[in-house]
């Protein structure tokens, strides 16, 4: 890994300086621009329900993306999310074939998230094993075992009332899943910038050791971490299942790139210890809005994976291909 | 250390015939030498991408895309055989290992020159590569009756042994020998062991990470080259999420994913671990579906394996500092 170097400025900027300079006010003027190429680039772009329909395309991942950022920040970090909705997924889908309450699917639902998490969490805070292999492990495990119970088949037959979590809307085109996605970016913003919690996790991913030694119980803050995640994935699987009103082993495969790449691109360090709430937000309706964008001049999904794939290399490989060549 | 090495590839030995023996007591024909030749056939492409993931995981990197890398190499391979059908198949193959190394290049560049973390990159260039299939062959199969004769004929030509199998064979040979004996080969396990103490050697650790990466890709090249010639099909999800079954060989062949532990040894007994697994379960009547959650366990288990057994006890100083580690 490349070592850095730190410099303690001789002059302090001042707030408004570093706020037009930061990462996120660069991130929202790429939103800004994005969503007005957009209007120019097809004509269907402006429209209040296209727009709401647009938001789908992120705000189950944005959902996920709160927790990883959260997680990403003190250092580790959970590839297994897409494969914790599949089981999450299938849980809800053999439930319902017992003609099950909506309220016991979903409880189901993020039981079954917050269980994977909680075995994510053994394995990496509880024996001491890399979050990286431990998690590449549990995607293929979490998944597998859906392949397990489903094979090729596919559970439907959710009630209807089920459907709103997905599918409804609270008021006019604004959708339950985007008030949903508000409110739980609201709430992760105050826990992350906030709370005395929040203080902990930076502290964890700039220097674990130092962190411990300070007093912060540095296992019980990544164990909540990873009960977070899981718990994210399965409000995530209630949502993407209620949404699609199926359930398929393959549900969600993949996500968890486009999950860590929203992650990165709202300028979270990768290698932890900074990154931002805000920054998760405005990536998320930047990721949105590409995709529909792309969707909407017909462009095919495999082929959008190729814009996600660079447009997370790139994010970082920009500044430091600036910073060369600046020296 | 070498003591210790050995003693788990010894491990692991055990592990596979003990698992040969289970699956002997239900279906004897399952240990026939010929069957087992032919796991060992069917298990070639593992071992050939397992050692370039060794490669990788020795400097502290991991390489995720090379299934990716393996199934756009096929494509283009599939897709030169089908437009130039006299064109050497000897030639297809440079090409495929070249156009391989060429991908595997880009990985090294942006982890050596940019410093971007390997993880990040690989995801990345996974669903870039996985991409440019689709648009190189616009979503279309390449079958079987599109394909020459002489390119199909590669992998399954026999000289004693399938030429699939000599292809292995021939790489780990090549690999054992540049690991243990050529300086290149050492500066893996130094750049993973101990970065620092690697760059006061005289080591660049970013290079030799490159050519980690560069190796890592010639070889997903071959093997995306023999893959497609052996299952004389290419589309665009070949060996969707292999990268997985690669990575878990390392991990269940005590490849240390923190760098700088591993031998070619061990690389390809866990892949063929994974390997009598996967043949074994048809046989004992165990459904496909089960092989995803077995891999996963898999790699699970053996992580937790190596790490306690690589795992130095400290002096407590602190009691309560023990929650650290």
């Amino acid at each position: 890994m490349s070592t850095t170097e730190r410099f303690i400025p001789d002059r302090l900027q001042s707030p408004l300086q570093k706020k037009i300079k930061s990462w996120e006010s660069l991130l929202l003027a790429v939103a800004i621009a994005i969503f007005i190429a957009n209007s120019f680039a097809s004509p269907y772009f402006l429209n209040a329900w296209n727009l709401s329909d647009a938001t789908f395309n992120f705000t189950e991942k944005a959902m996920i993306a709160f927790a990883m950022a959260l997680l990403i920040i003190a250092g580790e970090i959970d590839l297994s999310v897409a494969s914790i909705i599949a089981l999450a997924s299938t849980a809800m889908g053999a439930a319902a074939q017992f003609d099950v309450s909506t309220l016991t699917l979903v409880l189901i639902g993020l039981g079954v998230g917050l269980a994977c998490g909680a075995f994510n969490a053994i394995l990496v805070c509880g024996m001491g094993l890399p979050s990286i292999v431990v998690t590449i492990g549990t995607m293929s495990l979490f998944r597998g075992i859906s392949y397990i119970v489903l094979g090729d088949q596919a559970y439907r037959g959710y009630p209807s009332d089920f459907a709103f979590f997905g599918q409804g809307y609270v008021f006019w085109v604004i959708s339950f899943e985007f008030v949903l996605f508000a409110l739980i970016a609201v709430l992760y913003g105050i826990l992350l910038h906030k709370t005395n919690f929040g203080r902990a996790v930076y502290a964890i991913g700039n220097n674990a050791t130092g962190a411990l030694f300070s007093g912060i119980r540095v296992n019980r803050v990544k164990s909540i971490l990873f009960l977070l995640t899981g718990l994210m994935s399965g409000v995530a699987a209630v949502c993407l299942t209620s949404r699609l009103g199926s359930t398929r082993p393959s549900i969600g495969l993949g996500m968890e790139l486009e999950v860590v790449t929203m992650v990165v691109l709202g300028g979270v360090n990768i290698l932890g210890g900074s990154g931002s709430i805000p920054g998760v937000v405005i990536a998320a309706f930047v990721m949105g809005l590409v995709t529909f964008g792309l969707g909407l001049l017909n462009v095919p999904g495999i082929v959008m994976s190729i814009f996600i794939g660079a447009l997370l290399i790139g994010v970082i490989a920009l500044p430091r291909l600036w910073e060369m060549w600046r020296k | 250390m070498t003591q210790l090495l050995k003693s788990r590839e010894m491990i692991l030995t055990g592990a596979i015939v003990v698992l040969l023996g289970i699956v002997a007591t239900r279906f004897p024909a399952f240990i026939a030498p010929s069957n087992l030749l032919g796991v060992f056939n069917d298990t070639s492409p593992l071992i050939i991408l397992a050692i370039g993931q060794l490669v990788v995981i020795l400097t502290k990197c991991i390489d995720l895309s090379v299934a990716a890398t393996l199934a756009l190499t096929g494509m283009v391979s599939a897709m030169l055989n089908v437009a130039f059908p006299d064109m050497p198949v000897v030639l297809i193959l440079l090409i495929a290992v070249g156009l391989g190394t060429v991908l595997g290049a880009f990985n090294g560049v942006l982890v050596w020159k940019l410093g971007i973390p390997p993880i990040v990159v690989t995801l990345g260039t996974m669903t870039i590569y996985r991409g440019i299939i689709f648009l190189i062959s616009d979503g279309k199969w390449v079958n079987s009756h599109e394909m020459s004769a002489a390119f199909k004929s590669v992998p399954r030509f026999e000289i004693g042994l399938p030429m699939l199998s000599w292809f292995a064979i021939v790489v780990v040979a090549i690999f054992y020998v540049a690991m243990t004996r050529t300086t290149l080969g050492r500066a893996f396990y130094a750049v993973g062991g101990n970065p620092h103490a690697a760059v006061y050697t005289g080591i660049n650790v970013g290079r030799t990470q490159f050519w980690a990466f560069v190796f890592s890709g010639a070889l997903a090249g071959l093997t995306g080259f023999l893959w497609v010639s052996r299952y004389a099909v290419a589309y665009v999800d070949i060996a969707l999420g292999f990268e997985l079954d690669v990575v878990a060989a390392c991990v269940i062949g005590g490849i240390a994913i923190s760098g700088g532990v591993g031998s070619v040894g061990g690389a390809v007994l866990g892949a063929l671990f994974l390997g009598v697994i996967k043949n074994a379960l048809p046989v004992v009547n165990i459904s496909p579906f089960w092989q995803m959650a077995i891999s996963g366990s898999a790699i699970i288990i053996a992580i937790a394996v190596n790490t306690r057994a690589s795992r130095t006890k400290g002096r407590i100083i602190l009691k309560k500092a023990e929650q650290a580690a």
